[in-house]
């Protein structure tokens, strides 16, 4: 899957800046494999502005390459501004995915925020 | 759901006068008040839900841009209200850096799911450079209004 055609949104002339996301060389995608994991939203809130700062503050104390999918979107994981655009309602099905050398690491807290529903009900 | 669409009608201070992030959700309230979007006598609740949603973490998002937001029982239908501060504010924003344009979005308390959708919008949008720099650039109501017909002229292409 290509990094920059994924999110690339369809209809722009230009792309979003995604000056946060570190360039993916060839040799950092050979070294390392990407992993993923499903979370489903559980709080009634869904994933509004407090849960997705808590999710992007925690993203980014990982090095790994992380992203979000809701479907056939995917977003940088350490950018507020791209998670704000996921609109994950309760019961949403997010995939999160991570290349790096503390990727299983960050999947897991990442996942483990999710599924504890962010400290709300 | 459209920007032009939930944008007030004359829902823009074209240069906000407050320094504080609690004076500049107060200038953008009286213009959704003036607006009939709001009632007066709620203004004062729906600042508090406004303030304590900042005092749980700052709303200025980063990229000179700030998104004060609330869902309220007081509050009919979705309302965006637009400030630019052409000196930049300090608004305790995620990068430190000033913040220049306030987007304020009002929810009613029932539709979860609609909220969602227009901080999905507005996010969508601000993403870009050239909306923030566009956004920024934009005097007046009549120009957001055109920003924005603009924007959805191409997307519906």
């Amino acid at each position: 899957m290509s990094f920059s055609q994924e999110l690339k949104p369809s209809k722009q002339t230009e792309t979003a800046d995604f000056e946060r996301l570190p360039a993916m060389t060839e040799e950092t995608l050979a070294d390392s494999q990407e992993i993923a994991q499903e979370v489903r939203i559980p709080n009634s809130l869904g994933l509004h502005a407090r849960p997705a700062m808590q999710l992007v503050d925690l993203a980014n104390r990982f090095d790994a390459h992380l992203r979000i999918a809701k479907g056939k979107q995917l977003v940088d994981a350490k950018s507020i501004m791209q998670v704000m655009t996921l609109a994950a309602t309760q019961g949403t099905m997010l995939t999160i995915s991570a290349i790096g050398s503390d990727a299983p690491q960050a999947i897991d807290a990442m996942a483990k925020l999710i599924a504890e529903g962010f400290g709300e009900e | 759901m459209k920007l032009s669409e939930i944008f007030t009608y004359d829902g823009l201070v074209p240069e906000l006068c407050a320094g504080t992030c609690e004076g500049v959700i107060r200038e953008l309230l009286e213009v959704l008040a003036k607006a009939d979007r709001i009632n007066r006598q709620d203004r004062q609740q729906i600042l508090q839900a406004l303030i304590d949603r900042e005092s749980n973490g700052s709303t200025g998002f980063g990229k000179g841009v700030a998104v004060p937001h609330c869902q309220h029982c007081a509050v009919k239908k979705t309302a965006l209200a637009i400030g630019r501060s052409t000196a930049g504010l300090d608004f305790k924003a995620l990068d430190k850096a000033p913040v220049y344009s306030v987007l304020l979005l009002l929810s009613p308390a029932d539709d979860q799911d609609r909220h969602l959708q227009a901080m999905e919008l507005i996010f969508r949008h601000l993403q870009r450079a050239s909306f923030r720099k566009a956004l920024r650039q934009a005097h007046t109501p009549e120009a957001i209004r055109e920003l924005f017909a603009g924007i959805e002229a191409f997307e519906a292409d």
